[in-house]
């Protein structure tokens, strides 16, 4: 692929080295050649069976899941699955899954529970599916319900992100004890043309957008999201999928002879304290207040002059009232 | 200094008015501020802010704010087309917040509840690191305090400008309804307009119960992104409050003028599980090292560089393979957290 820089993009990158690197990588994890799941699943694992459906709606050949060996050890594995061509893509949907993909999920990692499997996951996705049937079966739910599945998991879960680590669809099979990721992966909270769409206002932006997001391995393990990067052989995992998944194999045990021989409440306890730990704000004197602070100006003339309409006891809509000037542009994702 | 009526809301005549997006009424702010600012000739529930959700919802004088100090910080040195200090400094301004969720502890028709609350004029309420925080912090006052915990919603989602450290407040504010499930403790959720993106797809969609207000936009993807997607016009009342009671993800839609009578019923109907002794129920069922997982060190074990043959440490590290400290080892990573906090 090219590394040439553009360089009309420059004047709105912040910065155009990192913006060229971040884009690299984007390129990278998206290479149509990319080791997916289930090319690397044989290659790591013995004895995979795949199994299929989330026994409420349908199955989604956009998540994989089945049970499998890794040294003898019986672990249940869960990936995102893209396709590697056009007809394969449109059967895998992108890689994007439907609710029931996450529900399956779910469904297995209950049994894991229940056998006391190690959980081992692979993401590789651009996000959940957005459209109207999703929404119908409820997407939200479902990604939220697999996040908190995991995060009250009794058992170990490594986490692999393998391509795309696309925002919410990638983290509802994405927490973890130990969060390792392909050198070329990249993780965000949306899709560098999203950010790009919403934040620009236009689809041109995404380089910029990429390097804003420090969506890079690199980025990931300063942000604290990620653990451990696997380095990828020669000029990317495209070029030599087994060398890829030797390295994986070795990474993945590596994580989970770390994680045995722990008992549940610690696992638990620790799992617990990484993710209350992920974030970054600031401890300002302030604790906590039971009474509004000033009102304005109008509030307090109002109330010594007994003015109707104007109550006599601060309220906290005093202090914060609401401004009818709402501004659609600040978004979220 | 220019004489000004102290007690006109606006200078501007086109601020004394507020035209209803739903029915075109032109409605007086005050007597909008009045009626909870819903829209006395069509009904539409106008957004509130946070102050005024505190006067709607719990009994006078019983709120007390908590950790009313925590600040964003811009982590990433994020610039698009402002940067975020700039854009969190405009909020600020603008709201009188110092960001977009307030959280504290009060009561309820006299039963008291952790409560936060989001204020969607504050970067659209967007879920950065400080909103996770401060719901994860009432989340555990709720279970160590043993009260129940409501979370009224008004967000487009996650904070794009914190990265993926915002996708991790997801997590973050989930974690803790595990531990109120094992504890026995209650929690409602209240959707308001907007709920949606990566808030809905949190603790919002978890709740034991969860009401929303008449006619509020609640969804996992912006409608756009949807109708792109299909490249069609959605269906009729798609991601409203009604749309998800008919499909089955929302409890109830409550006027807002029932809203605090609501949660007190609820409340009252749905209490904290009583405890023995005062020992919380132990959260976890108790399989340790003697299980499926027993032998799992040692049959890892030993065997790894004979059959890999390479070393899995030094892979470890750098980014291109690369010797040197790196990353250190997950359980290094966790002390070391835990030493900053």
């Amino acid at each position: 692929m090219s590394d040439a820089p553009m360089l009309d993009q420059a004047a709105t990158a912040p910065d155009a080295a990192a913006a060229d690197e971040a884009w690299r990588r984007v390129q990278l994890a998206r290479h149509p050649e990319r080791p997916r799941t289930l090319d690397l699943v044989p290659l790591i694992f013995d004895g995979f069976y795949e199994l299929h459906g989330d026994r409420a709606f349908g199955d989604d050949p956009a998540l994989v899941a089945g049970p499998a060996r890794l040294q003898g050890v019986p672990v249940m594995v869960i990936g995102h699955q893209k396709g590697t061509d056009t007809e394969s893509n449109i059967l895998r949907n992108f890689g994007s899954p439907h609710p029931e993909g996450f529900r399956k999920a779910q469904r297995l990692m209950r049994l894991a529970d229940k056998l006391g499997m190690p959980v081992v996951t692979f993401l590789d996705t651009a996000g959940a599916f957005p459209g109207p049937a999703a929404e119908e079966r409820g997407q939200a739910e479902a990604i939220a319900s697999s996040i908190k599945l995991m995060t009250g998991l009794q058992v170990p879960i490594v986490v692999v992100v393998l391509g795309e680590g696309g925002s919410g669809g990638a983290l509802a099979i994405g927490v973890g004890d130990v969060v390792l990721t392909l050198e070329n992966a990249v993780y965000s909270v949306i899709s560098p043309e999203g950010a790009s769409s919403i934040l620009w206002r236009s689809r041109d932006e995404a380089r910029a957008a990429a390097a804003a997001m420090r969506m890079t391995a690199d980025d990931q393990i300063d942000l604290g999201v990620v653990d451990v990067i696997v380095a990828e052989p020669g000029d990317g995992a495209h070029t030599d999928h087994a060398a890829t998944a030797v390295a994986l194999k070795a990474a993945i045990i590596a994580a989970l002879r770390g994680l045995s021989g722990r008992e549940t409440s610690e696992l638990l306890a620790t799992r617990y304290a990484r993710l209350r730990g992920l974030g970054a704000y600031l401890e300002t004197g302030e604790g906590s207040r039971s009474r509004p602070g000033t009102p304005s100006l109008r509030r307090r003339i109002g109330r010594i002059l007994h003015l109707p309409g104007v109550p006599r006891r601060p309220r906290w809509s005093d202090i914060w009232p609401s401004d009818d000037a709402d501004d659609e542009s600040e978004r979220g994702a | 200094m220019p004489i000004k009526f102290p007690f006109s809301r606006r200078a501007a005549p086109s601020d004394a008015w507020t035209k209803c997006p739903s029915c075109d009424a032109q409605v007086f702010n005050k007597q909008l501020e009045r009626a909870q600012r819903v829209c006395p000739s069509c009904g539409h529930h106008f957004r509130m802010s946070v102050g005024e959700r505190i006067d709607l919802l719990l009994d006078p004088g019983s709120f007390e704010e908590r950790d009313a100090g925590i600040e964003s910080v811009d982590r990433l040195g994020f610039v698009d087309q402002r940067s975020y200090p700039d854009r969190l400094e405009a909020s600020r301004v603008k709201t009188g917040l110092r960001d977009a969720v307030v959280w504290g502890v009060g009561a309820i028709e006299g039963q008291r509840v952790a409560i936060g609350i989001f204020d969607f004029r504050f970067m659209g309420g967007s879920m950065g690191s400080v909103v996770g925080e401060k719901l994860a912090r009432c989340f555990e006052t709720a279970l160590a305090e043993r009260i129940p915990a409501i979370v009224v919603s008004a967000s487009g989602g996650a904070r794009m400008q914190e990265g993926t450290l915002s996708l991790m407040q997801l997590a973050k504010t989930t974690a803790p309804l595990v531990r109120l499930d094992a504890a026995g403790v209650p929690f409602f959720a209240v959707l308001t307009d907007p709920t949606t993106g990566g808030v809905l797809a949190s603790f919002a969609s978890l709740g034991d119960v969860i009401l929303a207000e008449p006619k509020a936009l609640i969804g996992f993807a912006g409608a756009r992104v949807a109708s792109d997607t299909v490249g069609e016009a959605l269906p009729e009342g798609f991601q409203t409050a009604e749309f998800l009671l008919a499909h089955g993800f929302v409890d109830a839609v409550v006027q807002r003028a029932e809203l605090r009578s609501s949660l007190a019923r609820l409340l009252s109907l749905l209490p904290v599980a009583a405890v023995d002794d005062g020992q919380p129920v132990e959260p976890e069922r108790g399989w340790g090292p003697i299980g499926a997982l027993s032998g799992l060190a040692e049959r890892l074990g030993g065997a790894v560089s004979e059959s890999i043959g390479i070393d899995v440490e030094a892979s470890g590290g750098g980014g291109n393979g690369s010797a040197g400290p790196g990353a250190p080892a997950p359980a290094e990573r966790e002390r070391e957290r835990d030493r900053d906090r």
